[in-house]
């Protein structure tokens, strides 16, 4: 396999990945606004530290108005974050990447992988040509999410298990694994300013929003059986390995496909480390410990691991 | 047009439908006009889905369109098949024994047969190329020949191409859709089967390894997605099961050239290219190009490594050098072509000019390096002003130009907004040659699908149809 290949998939897992919490996103701040909890939208810009570029897209909306600004913020929110094409991270512009990167491994992937991600791009394409008046956005974006389902479904039945393969789960699961800990380490500083976990008068809507945005509110009844509470809301993100979207599960996963890339091609280096130290930090870890560090430090140090590791992995395997 | 058109349904006996043709005909009545409006719907989304697309030249960059598929088979019987194949085989052979020879004693020129300046001073000469050995003498691995008809016994060749001939997916993908959309008419007629094709390229392209390895590695060179023919490469290198490789994975270091894996360096043995010649080597060819791979020429004569088709074929089949095909066969293989030629007249000989010139509203004019329907003049078709622009065009570089009567070419069944309706047609054969030569059964079926238009190409607007050889012991039944 070519390293442009491994590079390609890398991507493509990575930003399928981006479309699918992307349109998750958007749902629960969309719920929540509708529970009329304030200015959600500039913490979900925050999420993806894209707070100067919604605030340009704003305003140049708001010029295009004639009502003047304020009450269209959410609506121009979710056109943002969904169908801005100069939004390198809306789900169009992640869709249309990872359609690029797949677009040039048609020969190493399936055709039911290729179809449901050629079939979603189109879908897009078509609903969002010309002018968007009378487009139904929350129904694109509820296709957006089960067609993203849908790919990585189709990946999992259908891709041989090579090396090709476990360079798309690398890229699905260590953007997912940021991804979550971007999330829970906004929302809870915007809940918690303080930092601490306990709280008088808990805003029940807001937490299950928080939960809502990895898809795990019944996860957390089912696991818990209890009544939320902030602590085990950031356990459940960060270090249960049985939540599929949680930080833990997902650093294991990008282990387990580092540990078969190094049985394939029998070699070892910085990357293997990295991936195998924080598994083990998430494995490891306890949650009173945790907050005793403080958690904004915690995810902060996680996350500049996880993009020193995709920096690694590119070093070790010739991906750039 | 004056000339009768062969149709290769309805051209029978008193104007019955030809045997090859009646499982279809029958096919036709049968199936309503609603039926065959909805499986051509069907089509369309199915080659969408697919990504089976095309980017027309000149097309704002990342468009893709899908060419036109029509659902109605060209149907072969086995007998015309069976000509059509000796005389591939026969033309193919001529041609890399040409090249073999164009590129080293050229032995044809000294016995007289074909003029020195018409290789070495044609622009598609690759001095690079002077001198190589290449495995098995083959120069031209994959040759796409382009036949017209234009009666029931009459077929000519119309051009070769021996440089990096495409459209073998559609042959593959075509087969396929048909199989899923009618069924029914395979199990009524016994159609030879197109779908080993990849699997002869494969061991086409490794048996022409300079190494005796067992398993060489093959690699398919492709300029990147953004190339009109991507999807092939794409395709081709997948039913293979080869890296499909851009200019930037491959290097040359000591000679051999290697492919960037995360592994390190693997060794490659055989490259398929679709990229052109011009850009195969920036330090040998153009500087500029970013699509090739730095130092491949050279390992290339160290015996290191084989590009494939050879570099330099451009010089076998150009439409100057079509002329001499006849006489290539005679002079290498002691034979007598089994397959003719369209007349032609040349520009750089003065009574053939003189002709052209006075007879150009009935001619087809073309550029004798022009390619894609481009570069030429239908005369039949074109106004009073288009034919005297053109005329200029002649006269100042008449050698540039080769001229052709006006073939009524046959046609064929097509599905049409009015109905089903003649349309003109081509055929492309894709020939195999290695250590030996194969052919898959038929090719590709190009049709005009503009009432009266004779020119087929994708990028003017031609589709493809289903090409079906019927087996021997289905053939004309009575």
């Amino acid at each position: 396999m070519l390293s442009s290949t491994a590079k390609n998939l890398y991507w493509m897992g990575r930003y399928l990945q981006r479309a699918k919490t992307t349109a998750r996103l958007i749902e629960a701040t969309q719920r929540m606004a509708l529970q009329s909890r304030g200015k959600e939208a500039e913490a979900v810009v925050a999420i993806f530290g894209m707070e100067d570029e919604f605030r340009h897209a704003l305003a140049h909306n708001n010029a295009q108005r004639q009502g003047g600004p304020g009450r269209k913020q959410l609506s121009d929110l979710v056109d943002f974050l969904a169908f801005d094409e100069n939004n390198p991270s809306s789900i169009v512009s992640s869709i249309s990447s990872a359609r690029r990167n797949a677009r040039e491994e048609r020969n190493n992937i399936t055709v039911d992988v290729w179809e449901s991600l050629n079939g979603l791009w189109l879908e897009l394409n078509a609903k969002l040509k010309g002018t968007r008046t009378g487009v139904d956005r929350g129904a694109l974006i509820e296709s957006v999410k089960k067609q993203a389902v849908m790919i990585f479904g189709a990946a999992q039945v259908t891709l041989l298990r090579d090396e090709a393969y476990n360079f798309l789960q690398l890229g699905a699961f260590l953007e997912r694994a940021d991804n979550t800990a971007r999330i829970l380490d906004v929302k809870y500083h915007r809940l918690m300013p303080d930092g601490s976990p306990h709280a008088e008068n808990l805003d029940y809507f807001a937490w299950s929003e928080v939960l809502a945005c990895i898809g795990a509110v019944r996860t957390y009844r089912r696991i818990f059986r209890s009544s939320l509470d902030p602590m085990k809301i950031a356990e459940l993100m960060m270090l249960r390995r049985d939540v599929p979207r949680s930080v833990h599960h997902c650093l294991w996963m990008v282990d387990l496909s580092m540990r078969e890339l190094a049985d394939t091609y029998g070699t070892h280096g910085e990357a293997d480390r990295l991936a195998g130290e924080l598994h083990a930090r998430l494995r490891y870890a306890r949650i009173d410990q945790v907050f005793e560090i403080g958690l904004h430090k915690f995810l902060g140090g996680l996350r500049d691991d996880i993009a020193t590791l995709s920096d690694e992995i590119g070093r070790q395997f010739l991906l750039d | 047009m004056a000339v009768k058109t062969f149709d290769e349904m309805r051209s029978g006996a008193n104007g019955a439908v030809r045997p090859p043709y009646e499982g279809v005909a029958r096919w036709l009545e049968t199936t309503s006009a609603e039926r065959l409006a909805a499986t051509r719907a069907e089509v369309d989304l199915f080659y969408r889905r697919h990504g089976i697309t095309f980017g027309a030249y000149g097309a704002a960059e990342g468009s893709e369109t899908t060419i036109p598929f029509d659902i109605i088979p060209r149907v072969l019987a086995w007998d015309e098949w069976e000509y059509l194949h000796k005389g591939l085989v026969q033309r193919v052979r001529a041609l890399n024994a040409f090249l073999a020879d164009a590129y080293n004693e050229r032995e044809i020129c000294r016995a007289g047969v074909i003029p020195e300046a018409q290789i070495l001073m044609n622009a598609e000469f690759v001095s690079m190329a002077q001198g190589l050995k290449l495995p098995g003498g083959v120069h031209a691995h994959i040759a796409g020949i382009d036949l017209v008809r234009v009666g029931e016994k009459n077929f000519y060749v119309l051009e070769d191409n021996v440089r990096t001939p495409s459209g073998v997916s559609y042959v593959l993908e075509n087969r396929e859709v048909m199989m899923r959309l009618a069924p029914e008419l395979f199990s009524a007629m016994r159609v030879l089967p197109v779908a080993d094709y990849t699997e002869e390229l494969l061991s086409t392209l490794r048996s022409v390894s300079f190494s005796d390895d067992a398993e060489p590695n093959v690699v398919l060179l492709t300029p990147g997605h953004y190339n009109s023919a991507y999807f092939e490469h794409a395709f081709l290198a997948d039913e293979m099961g080869i890296e499909l490789a851009k200019g930037s994975d491959l290097f040359v270091d000591e000679g051999r050239v290697y492919m960037r894996t995360p592994r390190g360096p693997q060794r490659v043995d055989v490259i398929y290219r679709r990229v052109d010649d011009a850009f195969l080597d920036p330090l040998a060819m153009r500087p500029d190009s970013y699509l090739g791979v730095a130092g491949l020429l050279g390992a290339l004569r160290a015996g290191r490594v084989n590009i494939v088709n050879a570099l330099g074929n451009g010089v076998a089949d150009d439409k100057s050098t079509y002329t001499y095909v006849p006489e290539m066969v005679r002079f290498y293989l002691g034979e007598e072509p089994i397959l003719q030629n369209v007349p032609t007249y040349r520009g750089d000989r003065p009574d053939d000019l003189k002709y052209i010139l006075e007879h150009m509203p009935e001619l087809v004019v073309k550029e004798v390096h022009g390619s894609g329907g481009k570069g030429m003049l239908v005369g039949p078709t074109s106004s009073r002003k288009e034919i005297e622009e053109f005329a200029q065009l002649v006269k100042a570089r008449p050698d540039n130009y080769i001229a052709q009567p006006t073939l009524a070419l046959s046609t064929c069944p097509t599905f049409v907004s009015q109905g089903v309706a003649p349309r003109h047609v081509d055929l492309r054969p894709f020939v195999l040659s290695g250590r030996k030569i194969t052919i898959v059964p038929g090719g590709l079926t190009r049709v005009a699908l503009k009432e009266g238009s004779l020119v087929v190409n994708s990028s003017q607007g031609g589709g493809t149809k289903d090409t079906w050889v019927l087996a021997p012991d289905a053939a004309t039944a009575d």
